[in-house]
């Protein structure tokens, strides 16, 4: 097959379609909304499930009803929605029943705005639903590899019975990059024998919850989930590297600005600086390791984001202060150039960090003032 | 279960559709008589392996303990959006919905509306008594002018907490439904009546003609602190001036698929 131009939330539309999604439940709401135009034209034509729903927060109950029935069921949203969906995350979390789901990230908190963000990494990460567990989180950097994610992201939904977030921001909603869709697949799924599907002849009922009023029975599922997450960290984790091998600056990076940050390396490299990107693919299960064995090789690092530095917690906890971690981040909407990397990257190559017990966010503050005040 | 003893005939026994769990419920408590109808309707229309329930958060909570086929429960008031969810993946199964006040009117107010709004083809079974029951007897929006509740102490006083909600009349008013009706349990004559509406309530879905929902009077004995038979009295006394039995919305076809 060759590829096309495909519009970034057309193509992960599609992309759930071809994965075998038989049930689409969205509420309108930029910069995602055209997942669910796309869901909203083709669901019906296929015979398959789709609702726009009143609100998220009946989208994703109607996500946790068709998921119980064992059929691949999604929703896509943006910030605010999802935050609105985070009660049925979490009923379909404690229920163990898998579930994807888009979120194409906006500048926040609050209603903030409609450009491209990655502020929403702990509420994805962490959880941001109650109680305890642990979603899946995949963060693609480019059209194709959202469509590739969102197709593993059901099979990883299916065989952890797990919630799967496929994470990108509004850069990638909107952007059209040629690409290539994966054919259609047959709806030839096994019903899983958990699944409600009301076929009870000559079986035993079924049910499915999350609760478990006996706090004994609580535990027992708490202890399953807990051991499940740690079964996806051994099998699952996934990354890209870039020049990385004999880099003595690494840049961590997801998603869009690991793709900007991308581009900086290949222009330092042309200026002869030794650096290299390390870009986490799966944000849960985190790289630790990975991340870990680079800080007994590079001499420094620089995580770089659209946020106030999330993630930076995390490879923090990796590199556990064996060398010095520098931090760039934009915020609010905007989205990093190549050049403000790069201009890192020289600024770390020049005067290379020592410190490794610094506060690496106040450092930035101060920094990012002069580049904002340079910009306007 | 006992079907045979010398020259006796069975006359009444536990519906294939209840499993053999026994209740949960406050003695006096009509959920076990609602739960009991559906039951028997689900035996009669023979759909019990092909029924998906979804049950409430509130006192029958437990629904899926005691219904003898498959179910989901559902978050707080959520349990229509839950239902949509299964019915647009599974077509062809009779989904339903198991609710209280609180949870139907109050914190799922959006959901109940607009599955209605949508003519979604399921049915709901609406328990109305009036008060939160599971978190122990606070003003749900049934509840009625001062009636005391722990969270209207001194009687619901309508200047600062409103009216009571009739669900049953909003609902009617909306094109896409089909039966929306409203139902009592205090007496025989009317458990028998209710019965009759609940099963309409599934032909309605069996035959695809969308959205039903039976509104139905219940007591709850603890929390309105009166004894059972008391408590009966109070639904025909009390509720049933605010909250009318009747039909609100019946779909000329409804004859029809009867046959
Ligand atoms: C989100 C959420 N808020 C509050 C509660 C607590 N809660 C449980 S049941 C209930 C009220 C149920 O009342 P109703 O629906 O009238 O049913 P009943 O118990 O009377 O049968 C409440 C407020 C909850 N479980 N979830």
């Amino acid at each position: 097959m060759v590829k096309k131009l495909l519009k970034g939330n057309e193509a992960f539309a599609e992309a759930a379609i071809r994965a075998g999604c038989e049930g689409f439940f969205g509420y309108p709401i930029t910069p995602s909304t055209e997942f669910l135009e796309h869901m909203a034209k083709r669901m019906p034509e296929l015979g398959r499930g789709f609702v726009q729903a009143e609100s998220e927060v009946a989208a994703i109950n109607m996500v946790y009803g068709a998921a119980c029935t064992g059929k691949r069921a999604m929703t896509a949203s943006s910030s605010p929605g999802i935050s609105l969906m985070m009660e049925g995350i979490s009923y379909i979390a404690g229920t163990e029943v898998p579930a994807v789901i888009v979120n194409v990230m906006r500048g926040g908190p609050g209603l903030g705005n409609i450009a491209p963000s990655q502020g929403d990494y702990n509420q994805m990460v962490k959880g941001g639903g109650h109680g305890d567990y642990f979603p899946i989180v995949l963060a693609p950097a480019s059209v194709q590899e959202a469509i590739d994610y969102i197709t593993l992201a059901f099979d990883l939904a299916d065989k952890y019975r797990s919630l799967v977030f496929v994470i990108v921001d509004g850069n990638l909603g909107q952007m059209m990059e040629p690409a290539e869709l994966p054919p259609m697949r047959d709806l030839d799924f096994i019903t899983p024998e958990w699944a409600v599907d009301g076929e009870t002849e000559g079986r035993e009922r079924r049910f499915l919850s999350s609760i478990y009023i006996d706090p004994k029975d609580e535990e027992v599922t708490n202890i399953r989930l807990l051991r499940r997450k740690l079964e996806i960290e051994k099998n699952e984790i996934l990354y890209h590297t870039e020049e990385i091998d004999d880099a003595e600056i690494v840049i961590v990076a997801f998603g869009t600005a690991g793709r900007v940050a991308s581009t900086a390396v290949r222009q330092a490299r042309q200026e002869g600086i030794k650096v290299g990107l390390f870009r986490p693919i799966t944000l849960s299960p985190f790289p630790y390791k990975e991340i870990e064995k680079l800080a007994d090789q590079a001499k420094s690092m620089l995580v770089a984001e659209m946020n106030t530095g999330m993630m930076l917690d995390d490879v923090s906890l990796s590199v556990k202060g064996k060398i010095p971690i520098e931090f760039y981040g934009r915020m609010g909407g905007i989205t990093p150039f190549p050049d403000e990397i790069l201009d890192e990257i020289r600024r770390i190559n020049n005067s290379p960090p020592t410190d490794t017990d610094f506060n690496a966010r106040e450092a930035w503050l101060d920094r990012l003032e002069l580049i904002i005040e340079g910009e306007n | 279960m006992v079907s045979e003893t010398n020259n006796a005939t069975l006359v009444y026994e536990r519906p294939e559709s209840l499993t053999e769990m026994p209740t949960f419920y406050c003695p006096g408590c009509t959920h076990g008589t609602a739960h009991r109808l559906v039951a028997e309707v689900l035996d009669e229309m023979g759909i019990r392996e092909t029924t998906i329930g979804v049950a409430p958060v509130g006192c029958s909570v437990f629904a899926y303990n005691y219904f003898n086929h498959d179910y989901v429960e559902a978050a707080h008031g959520r349990a229509p959006a839950m239902a949509t969810g299964i019915k647009r993946v599974l077509p062809k199964k009779m989904v339903y919905t198991y609710q209280g006040d609180g949870d139907l009117a109050s914190i799922g107010m959006g959901e109940i509306m607009h599955a209605a709004a949508r003519g979604e083809n399921i049915t709901v079974i609406y328990l109305n008594n009036a008060i939160y029951g599971m978190t122990g007897g606070q003003m749900s929006p049934t509840t009625l002018p001062n009636m005391k509740t722990t969270s209207t102490p001194l009687g619901r006083d309508v200047e600062v907490a409103g009216y009571p909600i009739r669900m049953a009349e909003i609902i009617s008013n909306l094109d896409a439904v089909s039966y929306v009706v409203r139902r009592s349990l205090h007496n025989p004559a009317n458990i028998r009546k209710t019965k009759k509406a609940v099963k309409t309530a599934f032909q309605t879905q069996a035959s695809g003609m969308g959205f039903s929902m039976v509104e139905i009077l219940s007591s709850c004995p603890t929390n309105w602190k009166l004894s059972p038979s008391k408590s009966l009295e109070f639904i025909e006394e009390q509720m049933i001036p605010v909250y009318p039995i009747a039909d609100f919305k019946v779909n000329p076809e409804i004859k029809n698929i009867k046959g």
